[in-house]
């Protein structure tokens, strides 16, 4: 049965209008409060750019902390022309600036000087959107609370009763929502900025708190403050919607695609490659990139572990050479180390590099990085949406896994092993005094594929699976002096990877 | 209510003659308004017979004028000359309040 919808005026922001389930009330003040530097001013800037740009509706700013040329600055550089919004007077910005220093108070009064201001803004454009950021320097800069707290809710009540949908910025208190308790007079809808750092790495979260006669997402949801404004992530929420291509892609390997059923990886689909130090999974992921650039498609290495030059250092060491690749621009390398900014930008980056190259296979090496990094229910919600994202853009991708030698394979980490299609286990094995390395198809979703483990080894003329691993093959490496050469060859210490 | 006789370009070399400019924001003749004005012209005779001016903005009638002095709170007095800018807010109701407001008298 369906039921009237609570009317909502979409705010543009990637992810934001989903998780409000269409954006913000229209005709509604919309508390947003945050600490210093949380995002609130770019929010409401860009609910403003976006109400302008996309809906037709312009829109009017008061800023009590920025003056106009601060704005136009800071916004500049997320794409937005604020000069030439006003210009074209669709947008009004104000600037109210109140020093209590070279104020006196005496008698009564009110704040029909800010009402006239904001009215006579209102008119100048015809507005339909307004954001205030922040009206709590009022209570720091004019002494009567009585007066303000009566005014401040004629204020909400004058922006209701003119329909106007409205973003209305506070400063996160000390324990409260907003230092002076602006909630108390927006009732239908709050939101919730975060900045917080841990272990040194800054995330950004946003929660919808509040909002009255709608549904709305609960969870806190990571976002981002990236080149084009801020993102809420998902950036568009696949689900569980995406397509299902029955078509398959090599591995680079034929051995390996023997082991998948004959053929390969399926197309778009999410492949976990774990194995211990040393075992070789770069080699392998990039094998499988290289035999996409092979049939003329677009690869993307995402590294965080290996500069560029080391990994092309190390796969022509396997008689690999990816820089015709590079050259002829279907090879993409980004490389980063995964510490250096927090985890909302890693996956800023990886969005936004999808987006530059188009690739049609991408490796992301290591998560393993990511997992230490962050507490596990973010890199779990994370990497459920980078791989909902992936799939979506009908992108196979491999993901590299690096376990612990205790073995725990099967035990990986953030049951990530449950988003993804398959999964290749590389494994040490030892036998009478020599190391080798078994590859073997723990699960393939779809697809009759190989149970056996084979061995896997790194020549100088790329990557091989040799015969079903058995002790009587360990028997046989261990005589044999071909393989000690390969192992001499590939030059490769085992143990050298942290 | 009246108006002005000079304007903010007023050179500043008068303030060392003690030449008062005032400014007095308000919206619309309310009676907070009234008040205020009449506690002002009051204040000015006792204290500043001959040499000061005073200009009523009605924001009413002149939004665009509330920016020029950062007005938020109505009245608002402002004292343009002498400087330094000075801002009285409210019914102007204690006398004293205002001259101290006004640095007519030691604080």
């Amino acid at each position: 049965m369906p039921f009237p919808q609570l009317p909502k005026t979409p705010t543009g922001i990637d992810g934001l209008d989903e998780i409000t389930r269409g954006g913000l009330p229209t005709g509604r003040t919309t508390l947003v409060c945050g600490g210093a530097g949380s995002g609130k001013t770019v929010l409401g800037m860009e609910f403003l750019a976006h109400g302008i740009m996309d809906y037709g509706e312009p829109g009017v700013f008061l800023a009590f902390e920025e003056t106009e040329k601060d704005l136009e600055q800071n916004v500049a550089s997320f794409g937005y022309d604020l000069h030439k919004l006003q210009k074209e007077k669709k947008l009004f910005i104000d600037h109210i600036f109140i020093e209590r220093s070279e104020i006196e108070e005496t008698g009564e009064y009110d704040l029909d000087g800010l009402f006239i201001r904001l009215g006579s803004a209102v008119d100048a454009v015809k507005a339909k959107r307004v954001v205030i950021d922040t009206i709590e320097v009022l209570f720091s800069g004019l002494k009567n609370q009585a007066i303000i707290r009566s005014e401040l809710r004629r204020l909400f009540r004058w922006l209701k009763d003119r329909g106007l949908t409205a973003i209305v910025t506070g400063e996160r208190g000390n324990g409260t929502l907003t230092r002076y308790g602006l909630e108390e007079y927006v009732a239908d809808c709050v939101i919730v900025l975060d900045h917080r750092v841990t272990d040194q790495i800054s995330t950004r979260r946003i929660r919808i708190m509040k909002y009255r006669g709608s549904l709305h997402g609960t969870d806190e949801y990571p976002f981002l403050m990236g080149d084009r404004g801020i993102s809420v992530l998902p950036i568009t929420s696949a689900g569980l919607n995406h397509a299902a291509p029955t078509d398959r892609v090599s591995s680079g390997v034929p051995e390996l695609d023997d082991m998948m059923g004959g053929a390969g990886f399926y197309r778009a689909s999410s492949i976990l490659l774990s194995g211990t130090a040393g075992t070789g999974k770069t080699s392998l992921a990039i094998t499988f990139l290289k035999a996409a650039c092979e049939r003329g498609e677009k690869a993307l290495y995402l590294g965080f572990e290996e500069s560029k030059a080391q990994v092309m250092r190390n796969m022509r060491s396997i008689g690999m050479d990816l820089q015709p690749f590079a050259d002829q621009g279907l090879f993409h390398f980004h490389t980063v180390r995964p510490s250096s900014v927090g985890l909302e930008a890693h996956l800023a980056t990886i969005h936004k590099r999808v987006e530059e190259v188009n690739p049609r296979a991408v490796v992301i090496d290591p998560i393993t990085n990511f997992i230490s990094q962050s507490d596990s229910a973010g890199v779990k919600s994370m990497l459920t949406r980078l791989v909902d994202y992936l799939k979506m853009k009908e992108i196979t991708t491999i993901f590299t896994n690096l376990t612990a030698p205790s073995g725990q394979l099967e035990g990986t980490r953030e049951s990530i092993s449950s988003i993804m299609d398959a999964w290749l286990l590389l494994r040490d094995v030892e036998y009478a005094g020599t190391r080798s390395c078994a590859l073997y198809v723990l699960k393939s979703r779809g697809m009759f594929h190989s149970k056996v483990m084979r061995e896997f080894r790194m020549t100088d003329t790329g990557i091989h699976l040799g015969e079903i691993y058995t002790k009587g093959l360990a028997d046989r490496q261990a005589a044999n002096e071909h393989v000690e050469t390969d192992l001499a060859a590939f030059g490769r210490n085992p143990g050298g990877r942290s | 209510m009246t108006t002005k006789m000079k304007s903010d370009s007023h050179p500043a070399e008068v303030t060392s003659a003690e030449h008062w400019t005032l400014r007095l924001y308000v919206a619309g003749a309310t009676s907070k308004s009234a008040i205020a004005f009449a506690n002002l012209k009051r204040i000015c005779e006792t204290h500043l017979k001959g040499q000061y001016e005073i200009e009523i903005v009605d924001l009413v009638k002149n939004p665009e004028r509330a920016k020029a002095d950062q007005i938020v709170a109505i009245p608002t007095l402002v004292r343009r000359l002498p400087p330094p800018l000075k801002k009285i807010i409210g019914s102007l109701a204690d006398e004293e309040r205002v001259l101290v407001g006004l640095d007519l008298r030691p604080t």
